[in-house]
């Protein structure tokens, strides 16, 4: 894996832009775009990064960016990607970047049929659990339990598993991985670049205003998640699975996951499970359902 | 079924034509692969089902050796096609009823992206229920997004229309995308004749295409991120500006077009023995076809009436309609209703005219859900209003 | 930078889109050259590419545009970096 002295120093996200002190997309975009490179065109659909791009007639991005509307990245990159063909282009990386609610949600349909159809693109998500850019309401990806502006007294269900979703669509390459870890992050949208058809990378991006912490602790709390297994590290390279880092020793059992409390307890958004008083039932089901995830896990992909 | 026979043309000058009698739906795809875009992104949906399919073949022959993306959506075609203009390549795709309303979020934003896509639009009627046959509410309830509208009447006119709409999108006064309607089944699945110049001709008239704007990594562009009012504001008023171009450039383009292959279908309006004419009228599509028999045999019979065959509904002819509306009293059917108010075609002809005439204006509503609107229809209609005994607005034929 | 005549929303890179967001931070990282290892993760976590990495790999931090969150002092091992409250601006 590659050293952080050996990344590039070339930035293609400028300094001076529109995001929050402390976000998760732009330590997710810098980190990707090192990765890519310049010969990299984007589409973006409505999520946080279409405001970080800051405001007309001016851009952030120093890379070529095509805004596109909500539920439609993944299409639209199939249309860049067709064009850069017929053009000759075949050394210009697409990438369509969207969040957990263009991803999980309104754009699934999209995704999908660009996943099937083989379109040579990468299918970046930053996931941060929830609609962010309209004010932090509950997307597919919410864990349950989780105050949003939309489940006021936390969200009653569970998330969705999109990296299954995303499996049973047989692609190439596709990965999980996490803000937290430059050369994990690094190294998975190196890999996608050079596997052609379609690839699918998720990113954990936590979020301060959304989950409710200080924004000095964006990184450590894409950590905490990989550690508690709330959130696991996993590359599956033409349909064979790979766990990474600290997530194939959760995997393999050389380590025990920590409680996933011990990493919901420092976010805002699961503050009503401890005060006024400890919502047992609530936190038992929370750690129930990453035991069952796992065990899940080690039964599809332990051994293999 | 593709009938195929070479003769030279008598209307081509010294141009070797071929004549193809095939449906609407054909003929379109053929224009459309002769126009050679790089992208084509389509999904199926009746009664568009057989211009796609017809793509699909060219691409199976090796005839058209472009990108053909089959889309999960009408939505993704629309969006695959902004995505491929934006990247700089010609694109086509081909739609209706459904499918076009489905992309309506993506047609306003090709149209403010200035990106010059072009697209057929197979006039289909809105469900529920289900109803495969023809009406124009599907495009006319497009109508505000931006899209140039072409509303065809023959076979010869899809095919020429569908090259003369790559010319004029693409054009550096115009960059916007173009809407070219036909009816369902009337003309999408009716065979008829018509005349194929050779594809040297078609390129020769459209040139390469060349973006005017794009997606490039040497010159790295952000579009469309957060853009305040004052900035907006402007964007809006120059795709107007385009659109009132498009007045100008639409029959300029018609010219060049007839120039080169002989066929010439009328500018913003077809006009039809409207010289000396006391009642003209106004009608579109497969009506607009249909209205020149029965002004024929009205005309016979001593009536002074003639015929405006509305070809482009955006940008709207409104000098044309107030030149008409200085000779004669007006008759407008419209295969399509606003509903809560009129048919659009006849609130638009008297918002034409507002201040500048003061003549009897009569809106007929007829075809709705593809009922049958024949010539004796269009002239009984046309008597009723000659006569003064319709209402102000009629649902023509409404069986009660 | 070639500028598009066509008037729709495209827009070209500019370094500081939005101002000098150096102007936003309440909390200004202090670093401490002599504690630094040179370990490059404040470079890398640094989520307004604020901090600048010189050939040998130290680091400097761009007070122009960093906005103060500190992600840079709790990423760092050994604690070459502090957070200080903003002196109150003169008017």
């Amino acid at each position: 894996m590659m050293r952080l002295k050996d990344f590039p120093v070339d930035e293609c996200l400028l300094q001076g832009n529109a995001a929050c002190p402390g976000c998760p997309a732009t330590i997710g975009l810098r980190l990707v775009l090192k990765a890519l490179g310049k010969k990299t065109i984007m589409v973006v659909p409505a999520c946080c990064t279409s405001v970080i791009e800051s405001l007309y007639p001016h851009t952030s991005f120093d890379i070529p960016v095509m805004n596109i509307a909500f539920e439609a990245a993944a299409a639209g990159a199939s249309g860049v990607e067709a064009s850069l063909r017929q053009q000759g282009r075949t050394d210009i990386t697409v990438v369509a970047w969207a969040g957990d609610g263009g991803t999980y949600d309104i754009g699934l349909q999209a995704l999908s049929g660009a996943l099937e159809r083989g379109t040579n693109f990468i299918y970046i998500c930053y996931n941060n659990q929830i609609y962010s850019n309209t004010g932090i309401q509950r997307s597919g990806a919410t864990p349950y339990a989780a105050w949003t502006t939309t489940t006021v007294g936390g969200k009653n269900e569970l998330r969705k598993e999109m990296g299954d979703i995303i499996l049973a669509h047989h692609i190439p390459y596709a990965a999980q991985t996490c803000i937290s870890y430059p050369e994990d992050v690094f190294s998975k949208v190196t890999k996608a670049k050079n596997i052609k058809g379609p690839k699918y990378i998720e990113i954990l991006a936590p979020c301060p205003p959304g989950w409710r912490f200080s924004m000095d602790k964006t990184v450590e709390m894409g950590r905490m998640a990989v550690d508690s297994g709330a959130w696991a590290l996993w590359e599956c390279e033409n349909d064979k699975m790979i766990f990474n880092g600290k997530s194939k020793l959760i995997l393999e059992k050389k380590i025990q996951r920590k409680p996933v409390e011990d990493w919901i307890k420092y976010q805002g958004r699961f503050g009503h499970l401890f005060r006024p008083q400890r919502d047992e039932k609530r936190l038992k089901a929370i750690e129930e359902y990453v035991d069952s995830l796992w065990d899940r896990y080690r039964k599809c992909y332990l051994g293999k | 079924m593709q009938c195929q026979s070479n003769y030279h043309g008598t209307r081509g000058g010294e141009e070797k034509l071929t004549i193809m009698i095939d449906t609407g739906n054909r003929i379109a795809a053929k224009a459309a692969i002769m126009a050679k875009p790089e992208v084509v992104a389509a999904y199926p949906i009746t009664p568009q089902t057989t211009l796609v399919e017809a793509i699909a073949e060219y691409v199976a022959r090796g005839e058209y050796k472009g990108e053909f993306i089959c889309v999960e959506s009408e939505h993704s075609a629309m969006c695959a096609c902004i995505g491929a203009s934006a990247a700089g390549s010609r694109t086509f795709t081909a739609t209706s009823s459904h499918g076009l309303l489905l992309m309506h979020e993506m047609l306003h934003w090709a149209a403010l992206a200035r990106l010059p896509v072009v697209m057929c639009n197979i006039n289909r009627v809105i469900g529920p229920g289900w109803n495969i046959w023809t009406d124009e509410n599907d495009s006319i309830s497009q109508r505000d997004t931006g899209w140039i509208q072409f509303y065809c009447s023959s076979n010869q006119e899809i095919f020429d229309t569908v090259i003369q709409s790559f010319k004029l999108a693409e054009h550096e006064k115009i960059v916007l995308p173009v809407m070219i309607n036909l009816n369902a089944f009337i003309l999408s699945h009716t065979s008829m004749p018509a005349e194929i110049p050779e594809q040297r001709v078609v390129d020769e008239f459209l040139g390469k295409h060349i973006a005017h704007w794009k997606s490039d990594i040497d010159n790295p562009t952000t579009f469309g991120n957060i853009i305040g009012p004052a900035y907006y504001y402007k964007v809006r008023r120059a795709m107007q500006q385009s659109h009132l171009r498009a007045k100008k450039l639409i029959p300029q383009i018609a010219k060049d077009w007839k120039k080169s292959s002989g066929y010439f279908h009328g500018d913003l309006l077809e006009y039809y023995k409207c010289e000396g004419a006391e009642d003209i009228l106004l009608s579109m599509g497969a009506i607009g076809a249909e209205s020149k028999i029965a002004i024929n045999e009205l005309q016979n019979e001593g009536q002074k009436i003639g015929l405006a065959r509305v070809r482009v509904l955006r940008p709207f002819p409104t000098e044309e309609i107030i030149k008409l509306g200085k000779q004669a009293n007006l008759i407008v059917i419209d295969r399509n209703i606003s509903v809560g108010l009129e048919g659009v075609l006849f609130n638009e002809v008297k918002a034409a005219l507002f201040g500048t005439s003061d003549i009897k204006a009569t809106g007929f509503i007829a075809g709705l859900g593809g009922k049958d609107v024949t010539y004796k229809d269009i002239k009984s209609m046309c008597r009723k209003a000659i006569q003064g005994t319709s209402k102000a607005q009629e649902w023509y034929a409404m069986e009660d | 930078m070639k500028k598009f005549s066509v008037e729709t929303s495209l827009s070209y890179p500019k370094k500081g889109a939005m101002g000098k967001t150096g102007s936003w931070r309440v909390f200004k990282p202090i670093l401490d050259k002599k504690k630094c290892v040179k370990c490059l993760r404040c470079w890398i976590f640094c989520p307004e590419s604020s901090i600048h990495r010189e050939k040998d790999d130290s680091v400097s931090i761009d007070y122009e545009f960093c906005k103060g969150c500190g992600v840079c002092a709790n990423e760092c091992n050994v604690k070459a970096i502090i957070m200080e409250r903003e002196e109150a601006k003169k008017n």
